[in-house]
């Protein structure tokens, strides 16, 4: 049976090309051209999928991104298997491998379907009624077995090897939607020499006129006409033709979400491309020319392989050159549906009978169906498809004028065409904030007053003639370029020779019954399994916002967002509520418009190329010396550089000693810097830090400590005096953005007429700390000539000079506790200065430490770390950090906020030192403390740990904690409750080494 | 993403700025005079109008400054942008109507 | 390190710019001018753009601020001629000769590169050459400057120079397709 429904002659399919894939492991030929749908229904084979819920056998229903049913995984692999893509718009290539979805242990007979015999049992909101007890088995139990028997396709579990490309594009115009209506606006648009994007998410532009063989424009038949267009535009600078490439979000002002698909139709992409392509999109003006949906009816047995909607078979007909079936019934509710009739019966295919709902149909396309000898049955409905894996007949019955139904008749066929009228794609425009309006004569929404800079034409605003469809989107190109600004040229303008009036008649909601069909199932939505039962007992159960009922049934959830369900779902749930459609109203349309792929919202940020991934001036020499690096904020920092075999721990205890016995070399060019400088720079610092700046002389440093207007604390950093003019300030690393962005603030917003301008120099300076008592000694030699002596050159002063000729700021401050320097110079010297101070320390046995020794040094001497030890609750007073706070000044930023009454509470948490009984013991930073070990849960915290390590200088641990009312406890027993055992701790002053600071000043 | 003119550049996304909160809302000239209830006032209370509101813009990658917006917040959409220091703007109610639209 | 990069695809090269010193001079916008006067410019350049001559370049990129190039070579005398027009006048020169380095990017495909990392629009009649802006480059900030139809100048924090020239490879790679 190889392509015994091609229908030769018919079609855009190059018959010259057979193409081979495969479909579930069975081997199938297709033609190019061909999309996986349309090669398998040339075979006559329609069962491509099961259903999410009930497992029901499914076909294709559509031929385009509204399928519902035809969902398959596509590629193989634990990476490169993509589920869930719809085989109406896979496109066939050689080789092409697909397997079907949510079935075990195959298609054709799947364990899963006994749920259709359950189905009664199985009603909208079955698993929130029935699994709520015992709550303990939902987690273990039900969840586990309910999503591995309901569900899609399969994520695929390795890493993707593809890349996806992401670009940001400007443009006067947009077109979403390469139909008539949009190319005609594109051309329209183009030729005023509007910068124009033509988007389609197919892989031909053309829309409905590459399934159009009976149109004809300007005399040319409609397929030849799109050519002559897109040859047009093709030849336009101005304007880019975007196929494969899908509009999928409207967001605010313009900006037009775009999903191109580059690699997915070949076989054999080239080297190097990228699978898709994100597009942000910002366009002065939008033409949405998204075309309409077909409405499927609803009725018992609508989901059963062979029941399609009638444009579909059309598009499958003349653009595939498929026959879907042998026998034909056609049920409609709109004369397109003769059109597709006529196409049919003109290739050969059977067409046993046209049940109009319409009691009295009468038009130019019915006469002609009746001429060509087709059945035609006016007022007649579908009862039920028959069937299982393919239908097989259908019941048609008569509508009676009583509106009640006859009884039926069956008819033999293996294809049923479904026509309920056309529904406007609306889908951007209402992600645009447009309000839809109800159309009274075509009974759908379409759109009404836009919010944003957007113009709907042709289909998707219910104009379906075409040359209506024509002239809209012309008129609506040229003004949209106009309203960009270009200036104004003729709307082009074509003849059209069909007078066929698709979209006049229409059918929402369910189909008449006949008895009360407690068993039937007639689908709304497809893909969630929502049935016109489930709406009308979610009504009963007393839903009446169509949103609530949405989500009770599911209806228009599923990965097709209810393109073709909705407005069904909308007609059942009015007819039940009583109410007219357009008093439910429409639950929100939601992008994206089809389900992108998670690598094109990635694009190029995984990775190394995630984020920033920023390194020091002297990173390569620690990563040459062994360091382990840790990230602080975007930065690498090195955190300790191991020895032979040596763990952190053993590698941290030695650098510590280094530095307290002899001397370390640190790198701290990750500080945050920022120059500040101008005549009222001192005025400007007294009301940024809590600190008093103006009696600080030039060459000299001061801690300085910043607050938040709320008066707590927020950064700090040693700041040097530069010039009387000029400061340099330095902030914590990850702080330095936030540091800059606070000043401008104030600066900018609150005293603009101060002479003073902020300049970030964090990455101007490399920063090599070196620190301890042998410091000097390593570095006097090498400043050539400066002197650093401790009286010319004591702890918190600086000097500027050069090292080895190169231009440095020097400062001798410390945050070990220990004699120290830091020593700035510009980031280009930094790795040769780096360098020169090692080589020039190995005699004095110098060690380069990291981030952890820094931490141990600073833990020991009580220095707090902000964001450590404070966390956004800490006054300067609460971090021990009272005393840099300046008594005499009028105001400060934080000042009046730290007057407040609950910032001085004695019970404030505040910072204190704690000693474990056992030496060897480290607390766990975090861990919470309790006054008494034996308190009933839940217990009164008092504080946590905010700091804890060994410490190898005092052979024993030391911890920092933020205690309630904390100084005042000193020398109480404090206890930390652990799992299965309580620390008593001691409360001490938060230094440990050195209070009296007698070897800074060295 | 929404496109917001700056004063000093034109036409920008928004993924270049960094909203401030709401403007015209001065740090009084000597705090320490306020009452408590006058300074959590400063600090906290701010209005949050389902319409338009005033408000502060930092062009943070790209001129480095503040500047002020109107902007109704049921719709995102901006009536005009001004300088710091410049007094809010007084808008009829055609432009009013358009932001609300 | 970032001090020399080279990149080249095919309708895309990058590679380090020849070296400058670089300083931020901030002032109010009347001293802005009497500083381009003292550098031999005829006045600040407007926001966005840039001025050129001896020594110097300035680009505008705030009200308030103007980063300058200055060919080593000359940049004492410049130096010099701006302290002496600018003495006793309230302003801040800070040099940021190492905060950032230059890449010069050139070729056909550089425009669909950048338009990957920034959301400005780079198209010549936008972005006519001469125009220098800082804008968001992927992730991190950077100065972008046109310096002709199919060459840009990009001034980027020094440890911002392998992320952004390796987003820029990416880009390049992908604009072939």
């Amino acid at each position: 049976m190889s392509q015994a429904f091609r229908v030769p002659g018919r079609g855009r399919v190059d018959s010259a090309r057979t193409v081979s894939f495969t479909f579930d492991g069975r081997r199938f030929q297709g033609l190019a051209g061909d999309t996986l749908a349309s090669a398998l229904l040339a075979n006559g084979h329609h069962l491509m999928g099961r259903s999410f819920k009930y497992h029901r056998p499914r076909g294709a229903v559509s031929a385009g991104s509204d399928e519902p049913n035809a969902l398959v995984a596509v590629g193989s692999g634990p990476a490169l298997q993509t589920p869930n893509l719809r085989a109406t718009q896979v496109e066939l290539y050689e080789g092409l491998a697909a397997v079907s979805q949510n079935r075990f242990p195959c298609l054709q007979f799947d364990f899963g379907a006994v749920n259709t015999l359950a189905a009664p049992l199985l009603p909208a909101g079955f698993y929130y009624k029935t699994f709520m007890w015992p709550r303990g088995f939902w987690d273990k139990v039900y969840e586990p077995v309910i999503r591995r028997a309901a569900g899609l396709g399969v994520a695929p579990t390795a890493p993707d090897p593809d890349h996806y490309a992401f670009q940001y594009a400007h443009c006067d115009v947009l077109v979403a939607g390469a139909g008539p209506a949009g190319l005609a606006a594109a051309l329209a648009a183009g030729r005023s020499g509007a910068r124009v994007i033509l988007a389609d998410e197919t892989a031909e532009a053309g829309g409905s006129l590459l399934s159009d063989r009976t149109s004809r424009i300007d005399g040319r038949p409609a397929a030849l006409w799109v050519a002559d267009i897109l040859a047009e535009l093709a030849a336009l600078p101005n304007v880019r033709v975007l196929t494969r490439c899908t509009a999928f979000n409207y967001g605010p002002h313009n900006m037009v979400a775009l999903n191109q698909r580059l690699t997915e139709h070949l076989a054999d992409p080239a080297p190097g491309m990228p699978r898709e392509r994100l597009w942000q999109v910002r366009a002065k003006e939008v033409v949405l020319a998204a075309g309409a949906l077909e409405r499927p009816l609803v009725f018992e047995g609508n989901d059963r392989p062979g029941v399609m909607l009638a444009s579909a078979a059309r598009t499958y007909l003349n653009r595939y050159g498929v026959a879907c079936g042998k026998r034909a019934v056609i049920v409609t509710a709109d004369d397109s549906a003769y059109r597709v009739a006529l196409d049919l019966h003109d290739a050969g295919v059977t067409v046993t009978a046209i049940a109009d709902l319409r009691p009295a149909p009468d038009s130019a396309l019915v006469r002609a169906a009746q001429g060509a000898g087709l059945t035609v049955l006016p007022g007649t409905t579908i009862q039920r498809a028959h069937g299982s894996t393919r239908v097989h007949s259908v019941e048609l019955a008569r509508l009676l004028p009583d509106g009640s139904v006859g009884r039926g008749q069956r008819w033999r066929t293996d294809l049923v065409l479904m026509s309920g009228g056309y529904t406007p794609s609306v889908h951007l425009f209402s992600q645009s904030r447009g309000k839809l309006v109800f159309d009274e004569e075509l009974g759908v929404y379409v759109p009404g007053e836009p919010a944003d800079r957007t113009r709907s034409s042709g289909a998707c605003r219910g104009v379906y003639r075409l040359a209506d469809v024509l002239a809209d989107g012309a008129a609506a190109g040229a003004a949209a370029a106009a309203a960009a600004g270009l200036a104004a040229v003729q709307a082009p303008s074509w003849s059209v020779d069909v007078a066929d009036e698709p979209g006049r008649g229409g059918y929402v909601g369910a189909l008449p019954r006949r008895g009360k069909g407690l068993l039937a199932m007639a689908f709304v939505d497809f893909q969630n399994d929502v049935t016109a039962k489930d709406v009308k007992l979610a009504v009963r159960e007393g839903f009446q916002s169509i949103e609530h009922i949405k989500r009770y049934t599911t209806t228009g959830m599923a990965t097709d967002q209810g393109k073709m369900s909705n407005v069904n779902a909308l007609g059942i749930a009015a007819d039940a509520l009583g109410r007219p459609v357009e008093k439910v109203g429409l639950t929100t349309f939601r992008p994206p418009f089809t389900p992108v792929t998670f690598g094109a919202f990635a694009s190029h940020a995984r990775g190394d190329l995630f984020d920033p991934d920023r390194r020091t001036p002297i990173d390569s020499w620690a990563r040459a010396h062994g360091a382990v690096f840790e990230d602080v904020s975007l930065w690498r920092r090195a955190r300790y550089f191991p020895r032979g075999s040596e763990d952190m721990e053993a590698a941290v205890r030695r650098e510590c000693l280094a530095v307290r016995g002899g001397v370390g070399i640190f790198d701290a060019s990750t500080l945050g810097k920022i120059e500040i400088v101008g005549p009222d720079a001192a005025t400007f610092m007294n009301r940024m830090y809590v600190n008093a700046w103006t009696k600080l002389g030039v060459g000299k440093c001061r801690y300085g400590l910043m607050c938040r207007e709320n008066g707590f604390v927020y950064d700090d950093g040693v700041v040097g005096r530069i010039a009387q003019d000029r400061f340099h300030v330095t902030t914590t690393t990850g702080g330095a953005p936030g540091v800059l962005a606070m000043m401008e603030d104030y600066l900018q917003t609150e005293w603009p007429e101060l002479d003073v301008w902020l300049t970030s120099t964090t990455e101007e300076w490399a920063v090599i700390a070196l620190q301890g008592p042998k410091a000097r000694e390593v570095l006097a030699p090498l400043v050539d000539g400066l002197d650093i002596s401790a009286g010319a050159l004591p702890h918190m002063s600086l000097a500027e000079g050069t090292i080895g000729g190169v231009p440095m700021r020097l400062f001798r401050v410390s945050f070990t506790g220990e004699l120290g320097f830091e020593i700035n110079v510009p980031a280009r010297h930094g790795r040769a200065v780096w360098e020169a101070i090692w080589d020039a320390g190995q005699a004095a046995g110098i060690t380069p430490y990291g981030t952890e020794t820094m931490h141990v040094l600073r833990a020991e001497k009580g220095y707090i770390i902000v964001g450590q030890e404070t966390d956004g609750t800490a006054t300067p007073d609460d971090a021990g950090c009272g005393w840099a706070v300046s008594k005499a000044k009028a105001d400060f930023v934080g000042k009046r906020s730290l007057a407040l009454p609950a910032m001085q509470a004695p019970d404030r948490k505040q910072l204190v030192g704690l000693l474990t009984e056992a030496p060897w013991e480290v607390l766990e930073e975090g861990a919470q403390l309790v006054a008494r070990p034996d308190e009933a849960i839940p217990m009164r915290t008092l504080g946590h740990v905010s700091s804890s390590y060994f410490s190898a200088t005092l052979g024993r641990s030391i911890a920092l904690a933020m205690v309630a009312g904390g100084r005042a406890r000193e020398g109480e027993t404090l206890y930390v409750p652990m799992e299965g055992r309580t620390i008593a701790v001691t409360v001490t002053k938060p230094v440990f080494y050195d209070v009296e600071g007698a070897r800074l000043n060295v | 993403m929404l496109l917001i003119r700056c004063p000093y550049c034109g036409d920008r996304a928004e993924i270049e700025f960094a909203n401030g909160g709401e403007a015209h809302i001065a740090r009084p000239a000597d705090p320490m005079t306020q009452t408590d209830e006058e300074w959590a006032q400063y600090l906290y209370m701010r209005d949050n109008p389902k319409g338009l509101i005033a408000e502060r813009w930092r062009h943070a990658h790209g001129c480095n400054r503040f500047f002020n917006a109107l902007r109704d917040t049921r719709t995102d959409r901006f009536v005009t942008t001004y300088e710091m220091g410049q007094p809010r703007p007084e808008i009829d109610a055609a432009a009013a109507a358009e932001a609300a639209r | 390190m970032s001090d020399t990069m080279q990149l080249a695809r095919s309708g895309f090269t990058l590679a380090t710019a020849a070296d400058r010193r670089r300083f931020v001079l901030q002032a109010r916008p009347g001293t802005l001018d009497a500083a381009a006067r003292a550098l031999g410019l005829a006045e600040a350049p407007a926001m966005l753009a840039t001025a050129s001559g001896g020594a110097v370049t300035a680009l505008r990129l705030g009200p308030q601020e103007i980063l300058l190039l200055l060919d080593p070579a000359g940049a004492g005398d410049s130096l010099a001629a701006l302290r002496t027009g600018l003495d006793a006048v309230a302003h801040s020169l800070v040099e940021v000769s190492d905060r950032q380095v230059g890449l010069d990017l050139s070729g056909a495909l550089v425009e669909p590169a950048l338009a990957s990392l920034t959301s400005i629009d780079v198209a010549l009649p936008a972005f006519p050459v001469g125009m220098a802006t800082r804008t968001l480059l992927g992730k991190a900030d950077g100065v972008l400057w046109r310096t002709g139809p199919e060459q840009f100048r990009l001034e980027i924090w020094r440890s911002f120079a392998p992320y952004i020239s390796g987003l820029l490879d990416e880009a390049a790679r992908d604009a072939a397709f």
